[in-house]
């Protein structure tokens, strides 16, 4: 039975209540919206922290060992001679710097970002709830997240610098890699690692109780927005997958410090003289466990976002979502699927072909689901009435980059095509297709979209649409060539773009056509057939071009971190509480929302998307509506 | 503003807010304790049977901690059952117990643990093993420390049987640190003979490496689960006055959470000592 | 937090407390017995290890099994899972299996290796023979 709230005034409600000082208001809160802005601002910070390392290892393979310009220098005072030679990038900090831009980005951003701060914020409210199930396990979960990313940070100050053994920590790297068996950038990246684990878990302790237990009267399950299924679905995949993991870090710890051989197998020599350790562990324990966790945690990745597309779409659409059952089902089958795929990324490792052959069916199967979704968003765009603001034009990007993302996927799920493609630039563009104009996209449309439900101001559009244009053009020009990079079999993690691969240390100049998008490698390859030795070089060259682009992305970004913070004092002001006109709950809130959410008490009394109800005035019936 | 079932249950799922968290919490604990046990089955199977130890733990002290949990399992639940009927005073005697058996785990524990770290194993150059007590008893010495001590030779007690001996059959049952049958003559061993030095420390083996993770998260988690039920029985009992219901719910929580911490030790037992 | 809705909640179940008392009377006789039944089936454990099984698959099989048993014990009496909801049930189902879907899979990996072991344990000769017959 839900207790109903006492109504009181908006304004006069905290002086009645509780007068709480600034402390207790914005840095120690309990409040879901609060926790879910601290949330969206530090995962944007890491954002363009793990940005900023991308863009100067981009440097080292355009211009490898040039003296990073400007910025040389500064890293040479930070970080030392031994990891920055005359402001030219060492190996080894180009291997720090690989692994915690992956490392960043997906636990300290993008995690972070589409199911804290968006589902902190949004599901509460979707939901008709006054707040979390659990408000200080919120808040607690905030700090952990906090700590793990000071953690992370700190660790590129230590002697010996970052983690530097990939964001996948493999053993026996990551227990030898640098200055082993001491507490070097890698034992802090567990140490790290596991407080950020423990904030998910908590966070996604929190979300389901919250979905299961919260709902206003009304919010029947097959009434929920697509969003909350989203978030409900992804906390689940925290909840029981990120445990082996954090058991795994431990015994990695452990390996680390405490001279065990979880992971080191026997016989293992360094610099001449075997070590002093047990043996008989196993380096694929470690990446079972990794990637037991590793595979749902990139669904967790994508269906935040892909709740956020739905919400956007049916908004802009004016119409209800095409599908929404099928959408449920899928995205729960999806969750389900997740959770037996993982060794697709262990083809190589020597798998017997009986297992390969299961991990390939489970993930050759788990694609369905997804074109499911991604049809009924398609789908729903029939027929509508298209609003063409700035986040409907990243969700409708979204849906072709999500499409390549994922169709580039298949020839990974199949393990004949891995040997070649493995480790190769080709999965680098698959994921990053799926995760940068993927998961990014939408998290930008989220932000344009719920702005005037934060502030009570609208962004910009013009520069909204700057920023989209911009966006959109330098992603393709940044990951298309990849995928050919990595058919021309340029591997991963090479400190030197892949010359050494190329044979070539003196690199080849090509002609200035060759380098314009898309067709250039297509005439380029076609002029100097039959001869095709000069191919490599060339892919090795094309690292230039992708290069320029990605700091030319950097630059598009300017306009919309100018747009966001003007737009918060400045942004035109919303004139009603519900500028979209959107049917889901949160926007049937005060602007913005007071804490307790609802003035009045709420319940839901229709669908999540109910836009062009024939025989309805309004081209739309708010859930709350009788 | 008051989050709603907090206290009364929600009438369609029928459960309270804090038992719906604190079951997924559970189910997280299961995944961790999961992955673990899936760890301890893969390094056994690929183990070289010659350096995984069996019968190196005390079996009779192992049974009385598995008695003294069960027993505290009971206790909670009788301590609770005791909170529902509005017996505040037998909550608390049951909820002590409890605590006293928690201690009284982590302190045979404890003893168990210190066992391990002054027991060592010789690796000789000539291929033998032998396993006995240091004279001294000292605690984690390795082969470095021969070096760093700069010692010429080591004395070590032997024990009767090496763990990769198969052992006669009226020994079975009793561990193999059993010293009923007295300590051997102190045995001198030259530094230069030494392969390897270790004592029965989470480095010695994978046997022990996850013999320690395990027990000692569980050690951990038994400490936490004692702490919150000895918060709830001291100070946080304060809450009995004022929302009893509210109250008992936590005890309700607490107690799952420890029996989940006796059902992992139930299996834990098993695989450690016995197999 | 007011106190309001707590004491009124309280002071109203006074007749259900007495329903429940009675029931939770009835509990405790259950609690009871599945505690002699854990102690049993600890000393049977025990017991059992001192009986010398040929086959060592056997004596796992039975030694996890009576743990089963124990732990379904505390499960369903202590920890109340018998009589509980929907929901929990649905958590802990799609908790145990995913948690045997992890320790299945891992093991049949690890049965899928060459013979004799992963390349970190010299598996896989031949490989190596082909090798050394390459050079």
């Amino acid at each position: 039975m839900q207790e109903t709230h006492t109504t009181t005034v908006h304004e006069t409600h905290d002086v009645h209540h509780h007068e709480i000082g600034f402390w207790r208001k914005y840095i120690f809160s309990t409040d879901h919206k609060v926790i879910g802005l601290q949330y969206g601002f530090t995962g944007l910070c890491f954002l363009l922290f793990g940005y900023l390392l991308m863009a100067l290892m981009r440097w080292q393979l355009a211009y490898p060992n040039q003296p990073i310009p400007i910025v040389g220098q500064l890293l040479l005072k930070i970080l030392g001679p031994e990891q920055v030679a005359n402001g030219a990038m060492q190996p080894d900090l180009y291997n720090i710097f690989g692994a915690m831009h992956g490392t960043i980005m997906v636990f300290l951003a993008i995690v972070p970002l589409a199911f804290a701060a968006f589902g902190n914020y949004v599901v509460p409210l979707q939901i008709g709830a006054v707040d979390m199930a659990f408000p200080r396990v919120n808040m607690v979960s905030y700090q952990c997240y906090f700590g793990g990313g000071v953690i992370m940070l700190a660790s590129f100050l230590i002697p010996g610098g970052a983690a530097k053994a990939g964001w996948t920590s493999y053993s026996p790297l990551a227990t030898l890699s640098g200055a082993g068996f001491t507490v070097n950038g890698q034992t802090l990246w567990i140490i790290g690692m596991v407080f950020l684990i423990t904030s998910s878990l908590l966070g996604a302790i929190n979300f389901i109780a919250t979905i299961i237990q919260c709902r206003a009267p009304g919010m029947t399950w097959m009434r929920l927005p697509f969003f909350v299924w989203a978030e409900f679905v992804t906390a689940f995949l925290l909840v029981l997958a990120f445990p082996p993991l954090e058991a795994a870090a431990v015994m990695q710890l452990m390996d680390n410090l405490a001279h065990t051989s979880f992971f080191l197998p026997s016989g293992l020599v360094v610099a001449g003289r075997p070590l002093d350790i047990s043996g008989g562990g196993s380096p694929l324990l470690w990446q079972h466990l990794f990637w037991f966790l590793g595979h749902p945690e990139v669904y967790v990745l994508i269906l935040p976002a892909m709740g956020i597309v739905a919400e956007v779409i049916c908004n802009n659409t004016r119409k209800p979502i095409w599908g929404y059952k099928s959408l449920v089902y899928s995205v729960l089958a999806i969750g389900f699927l997740s959770f037996i795929v993982w060794a697709h990324h262990m083809y190589l490792t020597g798998m017997g072909t009986k297992i390969a052959t299961f991990f390939q069916t489970t993930t050759m199967i788990i694609s369905i689901p997804s074109v499911i979704i991604l049809t009924c968003f398609f789908i729903s765009l029939w027929g509508g009435s298209i609003r063409f603001n700035t986040q409907m034009l990243f969700v409708l990007a979204f849906l072709p980059m999500f499409g390549i993302g994922g169709l580039t996927g298949l020839p990974l799920g199949l393990n004949y095509a891995v040997l070649h493609l493995h480790d190769t630039y080709y999965v680098i563009a698959h994921f990053h297709y799926i995760v940068a104009p993927g998961t990014i996209f939408a998290l930008f449309a989220g932000i344009y979209h719920w702005f005037p439900k934060i502030t009570g101001r609208h962004m910009n559009e013009f520069w909204g649409k700057v920023h989209f244009v911009l966006s959109l053009i330098f992603m393709n020009l940044v990951f298309q060539p990849m995928f050919a990079q990595g058919f021309a079999g340029i591997n991963r993690r090479l400190y030197d773009g892949g010359a050494f691969y190329a044979g070539a240390t003196v690199p080849v100049e090509t002609a200035w056509w060759a380098h314009i998008p898309f067709i250039g490698p297509v005439l380029y390859v076609l002029t100097v057939s039959p001869d095709t030795s000069t191919i490599p070089h060339y892919w090795v060259e094309v690292n230039k071009d992708i290069s320029h682009a990605a700091w030319m992305l950097g630059l598009a970004q300017i306009p919309f971190i100018i747009n966001f913070f003007v737009s918060i004092w400045k942004g035109r002001k919303i004139t009603n509480d519900n500028p979209w006109g959107a049917t889901t709950l949160e926007w049937q809130t005060p602007t913005p929302p007071p804490h307790g959410n609802f003035d009045k008490p709420i319940a839901a009394h229709r669908g999540p998307y109910e836009y062009s109800v024939p025989g309805l005035t309004a081209d739309y019936a708010p859930q709350s509506q009788a | 503003m008051e989050i709603p079932y907090t206290v009364d249950p929600r009438p369609d799922t029928g459960l309270y807010n804090a038992k719906v968290g604190i079951w997924l919490f559970l189910a997280s604990e299961v995944m961790l304790f999961g992955a673990l046990f899936s760890s301890y089955i893969l390094l056994r199977v690929g183990a070289d049977p010659q350096n995984w130890p069996h019968g190196l733990l005390n079996i009779p002290i192992g049974t009385f901690n598995t008695t003294v949990l069960i027993t505290s399992s009971v206790t909670v639940v009788l301590s609770w059952a005791a909170l529902k009927m509005g017996n505040f005073r037998r909550y608390r005697f049951f909820q002590a117990i409890t605590v006293l058996c928690a201690l009284s785990f982590l302190g045979i524990k404890s003893i168990e643990y210190k066992d391990k770290f002054t027991h060592y194993e010789i690796w000789k150059k000539d291929g033998t093993r032998l396993t006995g007590h240091l004279e001294g008893n000292p605690w984690f010495w390795n082969t470095a420390t021969l070096d760093i001590k700069a010692l010429p030779s080591i004395k070590i007690h032997p024990d009767p049987h090496h763990y990769k001996d198969p052992r006669p059959p009226k020994h079975a049952g009793a561990p193999a640190s059993d010293h009923s049958e007295g300590h051997a003559a102190a045995v001198e061993i030259p530094r230069a003979e030494i392969k390897r030095l270790s004592a029965f420390v989470p480095s010695h083996s994978t046997y022990f490496g996850i013999y320690f993770t395990l027990t000692g998260l569980h050690a951990l988690h038994v400490l936490g689960g004692a702490i919150v039920i000895a918060y709830l029985w001291g100070p946080g009992a304060k809450m009995w006055r004022t929302q009893p219901i509210r109250y008992t719910n936590r005890i309700e929580v607490s107690g799952l959470f420890w029996h989940f911490v006796d059902l992992v030790w139930i299996f834990l037992f098993p695989v450690l000592y016995l197999l | 937090m007011s106190a309001h809705p707590q004491t009124v909640a309280q002071a109203q179940p006074a007749a259900a407390h007495a329903h429940d008392a009675h029931d939770i009377k009835k509990d405790v006789k259950k609690y009871l017995f599945v505690f002699g039944a854990l102690l049993a089936g600890t000393f049977l454990t025990v017991f059992m290890y001192s009986v010398h099984f040929n086959v060592m698959a056997v004596t796992i099989t039975i030694a996890v099994f009576i743990a089963t048993i124990k732990a379904a014990l505390v499960a369903g009496f202590f920890m109340h899972l018998i009589s509980e909801r929907k929901a929990i049930y649905a958590i802990m189902l799609a908790t145990v299996f995913f948690f045997a879907a992890m320790m299945y899979l891992l093991v049949w990996s690890r049965g899928q290796l060459p013979k004799g072991g992963g390349w970190w344990e010299g598996g896989n000769q031949a490989a190596h023979k082909t090798e050394a017959k390459g050079k």
